[in-house]
């Protein structure tokens, strides 16, 4: 979706990554939002805060509405035809909405991991610091210098240090993803959107994630969408249940987890239905 | 224990399915069959041309029918051996059936080369009564001439009779080694005059030509103004100095073209008929009968480097196929040039931009349609579009000059037309190849630089069209194949017989846009059809025919070795 008219920039917040994690104020804000595919409705009356520099899990059946409602934080949804919302989501009380954003500056500001890993047919190098050349950035002193932040930051750096020239494709299932992970910081955003990040890979891969999203959340706002009620246990601050595009409960982990208001919630958790 | 019978499982007595197999396998079969056949029959018919054969030396009997011109012997290279139906004989020639009682050869015929066109009424074959030849020998000393008029001559030397009278008689024991030196001479000075005639003596000519253009469109005027009087004046004088330079070089060729034929030739063509022939009109000869297989093997290998790099000759029913092979590679190129960046954009358009619904659904099926048009309709659309309405306006603008005087320049057939026109044919086909190519990459791909940041045409040239390239390359592949050897529509565009020249050379400006040009198809079509003895070009078809595959062939192995070169890199290194 193409804005014909002036375009501003996103805002960039003073409060930006540095802030400290006490004041937690609540950063990504989902007011009354519904959502549609065409005709068919398949989020329903949202009302969600996502709190900064925390994780936060969208959990729920398959079908839920949990991964439509990552990919509209960073108007992922605009790729598809037909698609309608109402009520708004805001970042830092601006508007995501707002017919005057440039969508892509929006991005900039999130970086997203997909369930499948996706890098591209490039070099491990030209993977990292995509976003930039995108962006217009080519010295190549900042490219070296994001590409070997982002790599230690997505713990991948020891491992490919010696061949950041070779193909993306050599890489294993795990690295690959956290190759992913870096690309998706390489920009430094504030907010990180993980859809399944772990669901293609193995245990000992999943563990490594599962640790760098630990060390990620000090310095992002992370949303992560994931099938794997212990995943979201370990990773998250804070979990949302979903179910048929409805949102049944949002709390704390621990207490989701421990001990849920709804019966839905705690069957779902329990492993009774899903 | 049960009792109860298990039931057997049913035999298999006839394997359920199999017969598919079997039909799918046969089509395929027959299909390869089929391309191998049609392949290998051009391919032998093609490379034979250029093999050395033997001369054979044929003895009728005295009492046969056959004498050939009231001679009982006669050179010549058997071609074929066939048999005769009773259907087919002339009524005069009945008696052959009771003859073939005793000898079946009376039924049969021999299909000779005899060559000597100048000396047989134009006739190049002989057709001979099996049952008359008495004997076929293959002596050593026959010679087979290649002459730049009239075709090969076949005979048996006898003597080289220079300017002065003397003469070397065939028996000499260096008369092969003193006929050797003096066609070498003649070639020399052949190659020498072709230099100043075709290169510096064209090269003035060509100016030559543009000046008197200008100078025809000068006189035509009415009522010039001073200027262009001035000018006319001045060009007249430019005529009057190229002219001048023309002088001594056309005395110089004329020079040379006089010695070329001091010398002659002399050799017994059939029985007791004896030719003379200049040597200038000698372009190379050999003794087939001597040679070894090394020596045949090399001849064949000169035979097939001279048809590929030489001009042709006598109305293209001899010599090489150069300005057919190099205008025909030429136009492939600048169809591809054309073809790509217009069939990659449209698709990029319709597959990445335009919102999918109806009225793409039917632009796309528009387009499939458009490569099921008929070739001849886009050579009449060149034809009225790109040479009547874009070549006329082009010309009325850039050389106002040329439309005074009814000289189109780009308003008449050129390659640019033709290529132009054949890229507008080929392009469904590049379209459809670069659409599916764009679609095949991958949606993960897409929305991981989307998500990057990048904007959609960021993402298009980055990250799809490279991944999308080897597909890409796929659809020209498929468009030169298609484009390379069509020639319908270039016959409404600019295809000539005989181009005076090529379409890049050294006279500025090197490329040549407008200019008439030579195409293997077209080539191909006019010597196996429009030449005075289409038995004799037959070879010469098959030839040009076997270097046309090959020459796509060729376009084609280079854009897949391009191709696997991208894929190479897309999988596994940085691009």
């Amino acid at each position: 979706m193409s804005h014909t008219f002036q375009q501003k920039e996103f805002k960039a917040t003073e409060s930006g990554a540095n802030a400290m994690p006490s004041s937690q104020p609540d950063f990504i804000k989902i007011r009354d939002f519904d959502f549609f595919y065409g005709d068919s409705q398949v989020l329903f009356d949202l009302n969600l805060d996502i709190p900064k520099q925390k994780v936060t899990a969208f959990i729920g059946p398959s079908g839920c509405g949990k991964s439509t409602l990552l990919r509209n934080i960073n108007r992922m949804n605009d790729l598809i035809d037909g698609i309608r919302h109402n009520g708004d989501i805001t970042i830092d009380d601006y508007s995501i909405f707002d017919p005057l954003l440039e969508v892509i500056s929006l991005r900039k500001r999130i970086g997203m991991v997909f369930q499948k890993s996706n890098p591209f047919p490039k070099s491990i190098y030209e993977n990292i610091v995509y976003s930039l050349r995108v962006a217009g950035r080519s010295k190549k002193s900042e490219l070296d210098e994001v590409v070997e932040r982002s790599l230690r930051g997505a713990a991948l750096w020891e491992e490919v240090k010696d061949r950041l020239s070779e193909s993306a494709f050599g890489l294993s299932g795990g690295q690959m993803q956290r190759l992913c992970i870096a690309r998706a910081i390489a920009n430094r955003p504030e907010i990180l959107l993980m859809d399944e990040p772990c669901s293609a890979l193995d245990p000992i891969a999943t563990g490594k994630i599962e640790e760098l999203i630990h060390r990620l959340k000090e310095e992002y706002t992370i949303v992560i969408v994931t099938h794997n009620m212990q995943q979201a246990a370990r990773v998250s601050d804070r979990t949302a249940f979903f179910y048929l595009g409805k949102l049944i409960e949002y709390d704390e982990t621990q207490k989701i987890f421990m001990n849920p208001g709804q019966k839905q919630t705690e069957d779902y958790v329990s492993g009774r239905f899903g | 224990m049960s009792n109860a019978k298990t039931k057997p499982f049913e035999k298999n007595i006839r394997p359920v399915g199999e017969v598919w197999v079997w039909v799918t396998g046969v089509g395929l079969a027959v299909g390869l069959f089929m391309i191998c056949f049609l392949l290998a029959v051009i391919a032998w018919n093609g490379i034979n041309f250029f093999w050395p054969k033997k001369i054979a030396e044929i003895t009728l009997s005295e009492d046969g029918r056959s004498a050939f011109r009231g001679e009982h012997t006669l050179p010549g290279v058997i071609i074929q051996r066939r048999n005769l139906t009773p259907e087919n004989l002339s009524p005069t020639d009945s008696d052959l059936i009771d003859l073939a009682e005793s000898n079946r050869d009376y039924m049969r015929e021999m299909m000779v080369f005899t060559g000597n066109r100048d000396l047989f009424a134009t006739q190049n074959f002989a057709f001979l009564n099996m049952g008359d030849i008495e004997s076929v020998a293959f002596p050593d000393d026959l010679i087979r001439i290649e002459r730049n008029q009239w075709g090969d001559a076949i005979g048996r030397p006898i003597a080289i009779r220079t300017a002065d009278g003397n003469e070397i008689t065939a028996d000499t024991t260096d008369f092969i080694k003193t006929l050797r030196m003096k066609v070498d001479e003649v070639r020399d000075r052949r190659a020498e005059i072709i230099r100043i005639e075709r290169r510096q003596m064209g090269r003035i000519n060509s100016f030559i030509n543009r000046e008197e253009l200008e100078i025809r469109y000068l006189r035509g005027l009415r009522d010039p103004s001073a200027a262009q009087v001035v000018e006319l004046d001045q060009r007249l004088q430019r005529v009057e100095e190229l002219r001048a330079e023309l002088e001594p070089l056309s005395h110089a060729s004329a020079a040379l073209r006089a010695r070329q034929n001091e010398t002659q030739f002399v050799f017994e063509v059939v029985g007791g008929v004896i030719r003379e022939q200049p040597l200038g009109d000698i372009i190379n000869f050999y003794f087939p009968n001597k040679m070894s297989l090394t020596q045949r093997f090399g001849w064949f290998c000169w035979k097939i480097w001279e048809f590929l790099s030489e001009h042709p000759r006598e109305a293209n029913t001899e010599g090489g196929i150069f300005p057919a092979l190099f205008g025909t590679f030429v136009m492939t190129v600048l169809m591809s040039l054309a073809v790509t960046p217009f069939g990659v954009l449209a698709a990029v358009y319709l597959r990445e931009y335009a919102k999918q619904g109806p009225l793409v659904s039917s632009v796309r099926i528009s387009i499939n349609n458009l490569a099921g048009v008929p070739s001849i309709v886009f050579g009449v659309f060149g034809l009225g579009f790109f040479i009547h309405e874009v070549g006329a306006v082009i010309d009325t603008l850039f050389y106002p000059r040329m439309v005074a005087i009814n000289t189109p320049v780009f308003g008449t057939g050129g390659i640019l037309w033709a290529s132009l026109t054949l890229a507008l044919m080929t392009v469904p086909v590049v379209i459809v190849a670069t659409e599916e190519a764009l679609a095949a990459v991958s949606r993960g791909v897409r929305e991981g630089s989307l998500a990057c940041g990048a904007s959609k045409w960021q993402t298009i040239q980055r990250l799809v069209l490279p991944a999308a390239s080897p597909g890409i390359l796929t659809g020209l592949i498929l468009a030169m194949a298609r484009g390379a050897g069509e020639v319908a529509p270039l016959l409404l565009v600019g295809v000539m017989a005989l181009a005076p020249s090529l379409p890049i050379d050294d006279i500025f400006p090197f490329v040549h846009l407008d200019r008439k040009f030579m195409h293997l198809g077209f080539h191909i079509y006019i010597v196996a059809l429009h030449s005075p003895d289409t038995e004799a070009t037959k070879p010469l078809v098959f030839a040009s025919t076997l270097v046309l595959i090959l020459l796509v062939i060729v376009l084609n192995l280079g854009a897949i070795m391009i191709r696997n070169h991208l894929r190479r890199k897309l999988q596994s290194s940085a691009f």
